[in-house]
């Protein structure tokens, strides 16, 4: 494998080399071209009787050079892009931006070897109206809001007061190092030293984000390095440009006023440019409102009126940058209610690749541009000292600032934090554009600044890139103690993790700000009114919408499917009920913070650390294991599992999965505890019952949940479906004291995820088991065994739910159930109430019928001889029932077995006189089984019944599947 | 906020609280207001089921655990006092605070952020923390792909660690021998807004 990588990335490197001559010879051309510009027409008229003649083909590479030679580039920079991530080590050690400066490099150098001319640079014009856009309204648009407004206090600090500092102290301490006459006899004054200081100081959003999305740090700092790299940009670009015309003016000519309008103008250049952002964006979210029926060029507007207020911006030399983070961040929410699903995920990919192509395209000129001997001059002691400096400063400004921050913050930047903030102060490619744009006429150093930047982006991407990932990786290791957690601390730690998260949840720690609040309100109240489409108002109100989507999508399908087979064997395919929570979590950002504040530098390299440690303190294999599954399984505190942004990928939020799972299962258990406290009472008179209204409660709960009961909850077949996927009972343990034990346990328990009928089988396992007294403390495993009834209901409640959503929502507002939920729970609530309802008024109903209860006792008789008919195919073992957890395993095979069903009737017509054969052989095992199992003793069967029972709603009669699938085969 | 001194006259016993849990006036006053936020019939108690609505808690493995927590021998309600009393034990301790051997251990010491956790894991309430007891926490605290097998060896080999008396459950004794080395004060402890 290992050569075959080898070899591809060879045949990469080929390809590229390749790409790079041809690259050269347009150029080569274009030179040759210039350089004989006479040749082309003495050719032209030489040849001019030849003019009038029709070419059928002819060469035009002067008509296409720029755009052909452009995309070229983008080519190259693409296919280099794929070659480097061919290799994955490469790219692990080296950052992405570094090889790309390389290759830039590298292609520069062939370039110029062949031209002797830069003819590609990166100029401020490219840079800032063409790649720069992107990748800030994707930065903007990605922006995970919540943290970024929880942090902006911290943000604006570092962007506004950061910058500023590093400006200033750089310039200054510059100025005085050249006062001093170290760096020889240059031609500028404080003004100018403080314009290279304000080009230089800015922290560059492309250069960070590519190295901090490769080092994982935690939540916290990340959003605050991003938003600060993001909006320094602007401010960098406000400073810039005061300086400049400070300097344009001339030192001598600038009165007090003038630095008094600087800073008025900083601010408004600023806050102008937010302003006309978010109304940009608000205008985006409007337009997008209406662009229903113009699904096709729906993503263009996201584009297109983006760049329009990023180019309005500048027009009215606000601050651009700015601008378009901020329409990015204030259109995110309404253009993602409004587009539709595809529309938004083409905005996504596009942005992204917009980004991740102009980000490529950046650092590949930025090594192509350092190739022109007329941009270089050296001065030793100016770009040293310029080095010393802006990390001096940069880790002076962050100290400070972090310690007066954390005052104020809840979530504390440690030690290490602030390590790393100041260490990736990489500079880049703005800072770049910004020297290369200013004019020699006023700035007689230009060169110089020139050099000296590139020589400082060159070092903190590539110097600073290169280290920071082990820089932290040894931090993490020295400041962690070496010691490896033993078990028990692994587990409680997780475990106070966990309660810590709770508690905060509960005493509401966080959330509770005030302008969050208002704002909210504000928007559900005016904006999200106007800016959002009707349907998209809806569904926001409901936490659960794409939940809902997801659903009405799958019963659609659902009813589809069953269609186009022309029978109602949809019914049964109870596996692929799909529950999806991914719905937007508003609830969960604004949650526990404590996790973060006590990890809030230790999600750094964790797992690597553990794993470290871990070896060298080897125990035994088997411990290993355990630790690893820990490692891997053990639910991580809501929090951690978030991850931000990345340039190149889509993030998939994985912590859905956990949430989903952990949410099953609380529902499951408080459904079981409702029951168990709300039916407590029913159960007292259901004892007192006699056998006959039991039987005839029987025989209504397979009937009537199919038809009169369609109020199964969402919940509760998200349920069903983890089932077989975790038998996982809780106490088990305490209940397997005997095999006859344990399965009359499983069977009498209260399934949540069959509503009605195990409650409804749960009386005559009551009965039968006395001595058990009520068992709301314990908690409940589901039973494995499900009736088969109880399938066959499950896909009609399903696809009825949503016709009864509504009218469903108003009977229980408040019984139980988590806030974002509220939906889900009202059903499965309400359902139980009508489980309850419809049984007592069933049971007074049918009591008189007293030959109903065979009817039901034989129906499980037949179910029970038909699994056993199917998995054990000697019959002989049907004889010998002892095994009665046999049958458990079979029933659970058949669950999972139950997917496609043929239809029903006919298999039925079919089955009868096997079922009854069956029954009647194996009756007195069948017998055995119904004493143990505490069901009545079943009558001799008899062919009436069954047909009686043909006669009820088809649905709760179906065969299992397994069955009918032998029926088929015949 | 404005209504600040409004709702401190509604807490009864201000005095008694603040002695008690350590906590500021503002302090108790953000969690009166968390309080009545909470307690959606103002009924000036608080239920489970009040509980239960907390969205959060419903995606935490022991969000029910810590409900339960709430409502120590099958109460039904909880009163501001209590809940409080509870929210105390979660206050960061103070480090250099000079111990006085005669002053009540205070609410928020190590012991009792101990004892919180413990009660979690000791359904039954017996001091010990069986197997029993330790497999369900852990099924609870692990993902769904975990295999019953695993899940038992773990929960043995848990036990085996923590257990100095081979009675096959560990006792709080051992449960906070077993976590000596944790920084307890700091991974139990919440900055609770002013």
């Amino acid at each position: 494998a290992e050569v075959m990588g080898r070899a591809r990335s060879v045949v990469g490197w080929v390809l590229l080399t390749a790409l790079a001559v041809l690259l050269c010879c347009p150029a080569a051309l274009s030179s040759l071209d210039e350089e004989h510009p006479d040749s082309d027409t003495e050719h032209g008229e030489s040849h001019g009787g030849n003019e009038t003649g029709f070419h059928i083909v002819s060469f035009h590479w002067e008509n296409v050079q720029t755009p052909y030679v452009i995309a070229l580039w983008i080519l190259v920079a693409s296919l280099a892009q794929t070659v480097f991530h061919l290799s994955e080590k490469v790219t692990l050690v080296v950052p992405e931006s570094i090889l790309l400066i390389v290759l830039g490099l590298i292609l520069g150098g062939i370039v110029w070897a062949a031209d002797h001319t830069a003819s590609f640079t990166l100029t401020p014009n490219v840079f800032f109206f063409y790649l720069l856009p992107p990748i800030i309204l994707d930065a903007g648009y990605f922006m995970p809001n919540q943290q970024f407004f929880r942090n902006i206090g911290s943000i604006l600090m570092y962007a506004i007061i950061g910058t500023v500092w590093n400006t200033v102290t750089t310039g200054l301490s510059l100025y005085g190092v050249f006062r001093t006459g170290i760096m020889g006899n240059l031609d500028a004054g404080l003004l100018e030293f403080l314009l290279f200081g304000s080009v230089i100081a800015a922290v560059d959003t492309v250069a960070v984000l590519t190295v901090f999305e490769e080092i994982h740090v935690n939540e916290a700092l990340f959003i605050v390095v991003f938003g600060e790299s993001l909006l320094n940009d602007g401010v960098t670009v406000v400073l810039y440009n005061v300086f400049n015309s400070f300097v344009a003016v001339g030192a001598g000519n600038i009165q007090g006023l003038d630095y008094f309008k600087g800073i008025v103008s900083f601010f408004v250049v600023s806050l102008g440019g937010i302003a006309i952002g978010i109304i940009f964006g608000f205008l985006l979210s409007l337009v997008t409102r209406f662009t229903k029926h113009v699904r096709v060029i729906e993503p263009g507007f996201v584009f297109v009126i983006s760049y329009l207020s990023y180019l309005t911006s500048d027009m009215l030399s606000l601050s651009a940058i700015l601008t378009i983070a901020f329409c990015g961040i204030c259109c995110q929410k309404y253009v993602q209610a409004n587009l539709c699903e595809q529309s938004i995920i083409t905005v996504r990919y596009t942005m992204k690749m917009l980004a991740s192509g102009a980000e490529t395209i950046i650092f590949m000129f930025l090594g192509v541009s350092a190739v022109d001997t007329t941009i270089w001059t050296w001065n030793t002691p100016f770009i040293l000292f310029t080095l010393v400096f802006i990390s001096v400063y940069r880790v002076i400004g962050v100290v400070a600032q972090t310690w007066i921050l954390n005052h104020y913050r809840v979530v504390q930047l440690e030690m290490i934090d602030q390590m790393v903030m100041s260490y990736g102060g990489l500079r880049g490619s703005m800072a770049f554009a910004l020297v290369v744009l200013l004019d020699l006429k006023h700035v007689h150093e230009k060169r110089l600044f020139v050099s000296t930047t590139i020589i400082v982006v060159y070092f903190t991407i590539i110097f600073q890139g290169l280290t920071i990932k082990p820089l932290v990786k040894w931090l993490k290791i020295k400041r962690s103690q070496q010691k490896e957690p033993s078990l028990n601390e692994k587990l409680h730690e997780r475990a106070f993790d966990h309660i810590v998260s709770a508690i905060e949840d509960i005493s509401g720690q966080i959330g509770h700000n005030y302008l969050r609040d208002k704002w909210s309100r504000f928007d559900k109240k005016y904006l999200s009114k106007i800016m959002m489409r009707k349907s998209a108002l809806i569904s926001q109100d409901n936490l659960l919408s794409i939940f809902r989507e997801l659903n009405l999508k799958d019963a659609i399908s659902y009813l589809s499917e069953g269609e186009r087979q022309g029978s109602l064997m949809f019914m049964h395919s109870s596996n692929d009920v799909n529950i999806d929570f991914t719905g937007p979590r508003y609830s969960v950002i604004d949650s526990s913070i404590s996790a973060v504040l006590r990890e809030s530098a230790s999600d750094v390299c964790l797992d690597m650390k553990a794993l470290e440690n871990r070896v060298k303190s080897l125990k035994d294999q088997e411990e290993i294991v355990t630790h690893h599954t820990l490692q891997q399984l053990l639910y991580k505190p809501r929090k951690r599992y978030k991850l931000n942004y990345s340039r190149h990928k889509l993030v998939h939020n994985e912590g859905v999965k956990q949430d989903k799972e952990i949410f099953q299962q609380t529902m499951k258990k408080r459904l079981e505890n409702l029951k168990s406290s709300k039916l407590g009472a029913n159960h007292n008179i259901a004892f007192k019952n006699t056998k006959k209204e039991k039987g005839a409660k029987k025989k209504h709960s397979d009937a009537v949940p199919n038809r009169n009961l369609p109020t199964q909850s969402l919940a509760l077949h998200a349920d069903k479906d983890t089932q077989d996927v975790q038998p996982g009972q809780l106490i088990q343990e305490n209940q397997g004291e005997s095999n006859e034990k344990s399965v009359s346990d499983v069977e009498g328990h209260y399934d949540p995820s069959d509503g009605g009928i195990s409650f409804l089988i749960t009386p005559a396992n009551n009965e039968s088991d006395e001595t058990r007294t009520g068992n709301s403390k314990s908690i409940p495993s589901p039973p494995p065994l499900p009736s088969p009834t109880t399938l066959d209901e499950k896909p009609i409640s399903r696809k009825d739910d949503h016709v009864s959503q509504e009218d469903l929502s108003s009977e229980k507002p408040s019984r139980i159930f988590p806030s974002y939920l509220q939906k889900t729970w009202m059903q499965s609530y309400t359902s139980l109430e009508n489980v309850e309802s419809q049984v007592s008024t069933v049971s007074e109903h049918v009591a008189a019928q007293e030959e109903s209860s065979t009817e039901i006792v034989l129906k499980a008789t037949v179910d029970k001889t038909e699994e056993a008919k199917l998995n054990e195919d000697d019959h002989s073992t049907q004889l010998d029932r002892e095994a009665l957890d046999v049958k458990v395993q079979c029933a659970e095979t058949l669950n999972e077995e139950l997917e496609d069903n043929c239809p029903k009737d006919a298999a039925l017509q079919e089955q009868k006189p096997l079922i009854i054969k069956d029954s009647k052989m194996h009756s007195a095992a069948a017998k055995r089984v119904q004493n143990r199992r505490s069901f009545h003793r079943p009558k001799p069967l008899r062919y009436p019944v069954l047909q009686k029972l043909g006669s009820l709603p088809v649905s709760c009669h179906i065969p299992p599947h397994s069955l009918e699938q032998e029926e088929t085969q015949f | 906020m404005g209504s600040y001194s409004s709702h401190l006259s509604k807490i009864e016993d201000l005095q008694g609280i603040i002695q008690e849990t350590g906590f500021t006036k503002a302090h108790i006053c953000r969690l009166y207001d968390r309080f009545e936020e909470l307690d959606k019939n103002n009924k000036g108690t608080l239920s489970r089921e009040d509980f239960q609505r907390i969205g959060e808690l419903a995606v935490n493995p022991l969000g029910d655990r810590i409900i339960n927590a709430f409502f120590p021998n099958e109460k039904q309600t909880l009163d501001f006092r209590s809940f409080i009393r509870i929210l105390a034990c979660f206050r960061p301790t103070a480090k250099d605070k000079t111990a006085d051997p005669n002053a009540p251990e205070p609410i928020n010491s190590r012991t009792n952020k101990l004892r919180f956790a413990f009660q979690l894991y000791d359904l039954d309430g017996d001091g010990k923390i069986s197997r029993e007891e330790l497999i369900q926490v852990l099924r609870m605290m692990l993902e769904a792909q975990v295999t019953d097998d695993q899940l038992e060896s773990i929960t043995d080999r848990t036990i085996q660690e923590a257990d100095l008396d081979g009675d096959g459950a560990i006792s709080f004794e051992e449960f906070r021998k077993s976590l000596e080395n944790i920084n307890l004060e700091h991974k139990m402890s919440i900055r609770f807004l002013q």
